[in-house]
């Protein structure tokens, strides 16, 4: 039998035995653990002490927020548990997100709601049609809309005054607005604080400085305490709008400063460039120097937002019924027991979920540009 | 208009300012406007503060509520403008505000120096002592070393000192920002006392996993009288702010009240037919309509129906009349006759 004793004449092909799992000690959840977890006698203290404190907390919360919690219902009588009375957040959420708005006009409020959901959600999309556009129109014709939906007074709208205004629309109205003007006004400061005409110079750098320089709410205090004082009687600025302007001017100053960080980050040979083509200041400026500049400040940027959306509520202590105004002001209510941890824990979670939803849109927005310019 | 700016006390907090007014010019500004503005708490339980729906309710509420049912005929044309403890003032001054009606005390300084009047008396408050029931005490002479949760930077702070000192008596302040922080400090134990001004305490004492465990003390170790206040210089305002309350003093005194005010019209006494309008000129005489202090008890109540449904033993204050009785039924809420 000659050469059929080969393998492959009898049909016997060479198989490899499928390869083995690496041992369990080197993939899967087991080695992360241990690379993670237990990788030194300090980490394997720490994570046991971790454990130790969430075998505490945890089974406590969830016991509190969620088990042993009260839904449904709509007075203090239908919370009989030792756990969350959300009850109170459901009764009261009209007026956490309306504030004193007629309940006949809140539609208006919900419209701007769903504009704004209109306008931001594409921004989270990446290559979304149109978003470049909704932006567009989210930083113009938005808030002027908003503004004669809120307001009224034209179109046959019933005026609302700003005086009801409140809840998480006031929350919202105030950080929109402070963040669709500072933005621009931070942009011009900046570029006037390194300009080299010295009038507009100082005058930058005195405005900075001097807004730099004061709490944001001695800044409140001035608009709502002492400008009425000053004002000859019968002119009686609207008090939101005292706010909003001292709110501006405050994080505009800042915003100058974070925005001055990414154009001193611009090489000088990125000016002489674009003077060697030719262009002027404002064309060199508008497009070589800012949009390099402001590519590389989005994290500060992005901080100073979450910090004005959070700054907002220090308007409570000039009488704006802003979201956590009006959870504070509720709290007390006497036909509810001690709901105080419920309304604050609430109150926690809106501006969480705003605040992480800009820190979101901040690192995409890092990624998208981020077209070699990382250091 | 000559604006004189005197001394600013206490940093950014009290403005002072005397008044520029000009006489009889807010009862016409009110009339055109249609629409009374009033200053309220941002929220006092009982006093002014939102309800479920976010409408303003309260004792102080009310007092607004009834000086437009007495001007304008509807208790509804109020616009309400929240006002922290250190922005009242100046909101009056400036004339932002019509009446102020924020559980403001009336003292000595506030009346003379700061070009305000204070037009009566909607609540006779004082600063007493919350304790916990097992503590075992039945009267605040017995607190001698005692821990007292306090809120910062208000009077009661200054009272408390005064009293102990006067008593001869230690206690050691835990002091809170807030008075829901108060309340929480009391609960869990961090001291013996609570104090702040009693309508406050009965409030307090309902944010409490047991209201029945905590007993408010007898003592009152301070005077708080509060009541709605108007710029000083207009007098005829004054004059309507000042009697619309003691309207409706009068109507509980003589027993009118929102659900008989129709049939009182056709009564004999004459000093019911002066209050509802049908004899004198009462109204004309404060440049108002006859019928000003029907309307007030007929949308707003008298004195007592407005204190029993903001915080009477019905509410969950449970707060019983007290000082705040008529004069005939012991208390000393006592008006001067419509006559």
């Amino acid at each position: 039998m000659p050469a059929t004793d080969h393998p492959a004449a009898g049909g016997e092909t060479f198989r490899p035995l499928p390869p083995r799992p690496p041992p369990s000690s080197t993939i899967g959840p087991l080695r992360w653990a241990r690379d993670n977890l237990f990788s030194s006698p300090l980490n394997v203290m720490l994570t046991v002490f971790g454990l130790y404190l969430a075998w505490l907390i945890v089974p406590y919360l969830v016991d509190w927020a969620i088990l042993s919690a009260d839904f449904t219902g709509s007075t203090w009588d239908d919370c009989p548990s030792d756990g969350a009375c959300w009850v109170f957040v459901g009764a009261r959420l009209d007026f956490f997100i309306y504030g004193h708005y007629p309940p006949a006009e809140r539609w208006r409020v919900d419209i701007v709601f769903l504009l704004l959901a209109v306008v931001l959600v594409p921004q989270f999309i990446p290559r979304c049609p149109g978003r470049l556009w909704l932006g567009v129109f989210g930083l113009t014709l938005y808030p002027v809309i908003t503004g004669a939906l809120l307001l009224g007074g034209v179109f046959g709208l019933e005026a609302v005054e700003t005086g009801s205004w409140g809840g998480l629309m006031l929350t919202l109205v105030l950080s929109y607005v402070g963040i669709v003007a500072a933005l621009p006004i931070g942009i011009l400061l900046a570029l006037g604080r390194r300009s080299s005409m010295p009038v507009i110079r100082s005058l930058c750098v005195v405005f900075i400085e001097l807004w730099r320089g004061v709490p944001l709410i001695s800044v409140l205090f001035m608009a709502s305490v002492m400008l009425p004082l000053f004002l000859p009687d019968g002119v009686n600025f609207d008090k939101l709008l005292r706010a909003l302007i001292g709110i501006v001017m405050f994080q505009s100053a800042y915003m100058a400063e974070v925005i001055r960080g990414g154009l001193q980050g611009i090489p000088k040979g990125q000016y002489e460039a674009a003077a060697a083509l030719g262009l002027g200041y404002w064309r060199a400026t508008g497009l070589i120097i800012l949009p390099q500049a402001l590519k590389m400040v989005i994290p500060g940027i992005v901080n100073t937002f979450i910090s004005l959306f959070k700054d907002t509520t220090l308007v409570l202590i000039i009488g704006l019924f802003d979201l956590l105004g009006t959870v504070q002001s509720s709290i007390v209510d006497p036909a509810w027991g001690p709901v105080a941890v419920e309304g604050y824990v609430f109150a926690a979670f809106c501006f969480w979920v705003f605040c992480f939803g800009m820190s979101r849109y901040s690192q995409t927005l890092e990624r998208k540009l981020h077209t070699g310019h990382k250091r | 208009m000559i604006k004189t700016k005197a001394a600013l006390a206490a940093g950014l907090a009290a403005a002072v300012l005397t008044a520029p007014a000009l006489a009889a010019e807010t009862l016409d500004a009110v009339k055109s406007r249609g629409e009374l503005v009033c200053g309220v708490s941002t929220g006092l339980p009982g006093f002014s503060s939102p309800d479920d729906a976010g409408n303003w309710t309260g004792i102080d509420v009310d007092v607004c509520r009834a000086v437009a049912a007495a001007v304008l005929g509807d208790a509804d044309a109020v616009k309400f403008v929240p006002l922290t403890a250190k922005e009242r003032f100046t909101a009056l001054q400036s004339g932002e505000i019509d009446v102020l009606s924020r559980n403001t005390t009336w003292t000595h300084t506030r009346d003379t120096s700061l070009g305000l009047n204070f037009a009566g008396v909607n609540y006779y408050d004082g600063q007493g002592f919350l304790v916990k029931k097992d503590l075992g005490v039945a009267s605040a002479t017995e607190l001698d070393g005692a821990s007292v949760c306090i809120q910062a930077g208000t009077t009661t702070e200054l009272n408390l000192a005064d009293y102990f000192r006067f008593k001869g008596m230690d206690y050691s302040p835990v002091v809170f920002d807030t008075s829901d922080q108060t309340v929480q400090g009391f609960a869990s134990g961090r001291c013996d006392v609570l104090t702040s001004d009693q309508s406050q305490l009965y409030g307090l004492r309902t944010k409490l996993d047991n209201p029945d465990s905590a007993v408010v003390l007898p003592e009152v170790i301070s005077k708080e009288p509060l009541g709605p206040v108007v710029r000083q210089g207009d007098d005829e305002w004054f004059n309507i702010v000042k009697w619309t309350l003691f309207a409706q003093v009068n109507a509980e005194e003589l027993g009118v009240t929102s659900e008989n005010v129709e049939d009182m019209k056709t009564s004999d006494n004459p000093a019911v037919k002066r209050l509802v309008g049908t004899d004198g000129d009462m109204g004309e005489k404060l440049g108002l309509s006859a019928d000003w202090a029907a309307m007030v008890v007929a949308q707003v109540g008298n004195y007592g129906e407005m204190f029993e449904r903001n915080v009477g033993e019905t509410t969950p204050l449970n707060i019983s009349r007290g000082l705040n009785a008529l004069w005939s039924d012991g208390g000393i809420q006592y008006a001067p006759p419509i006559r």
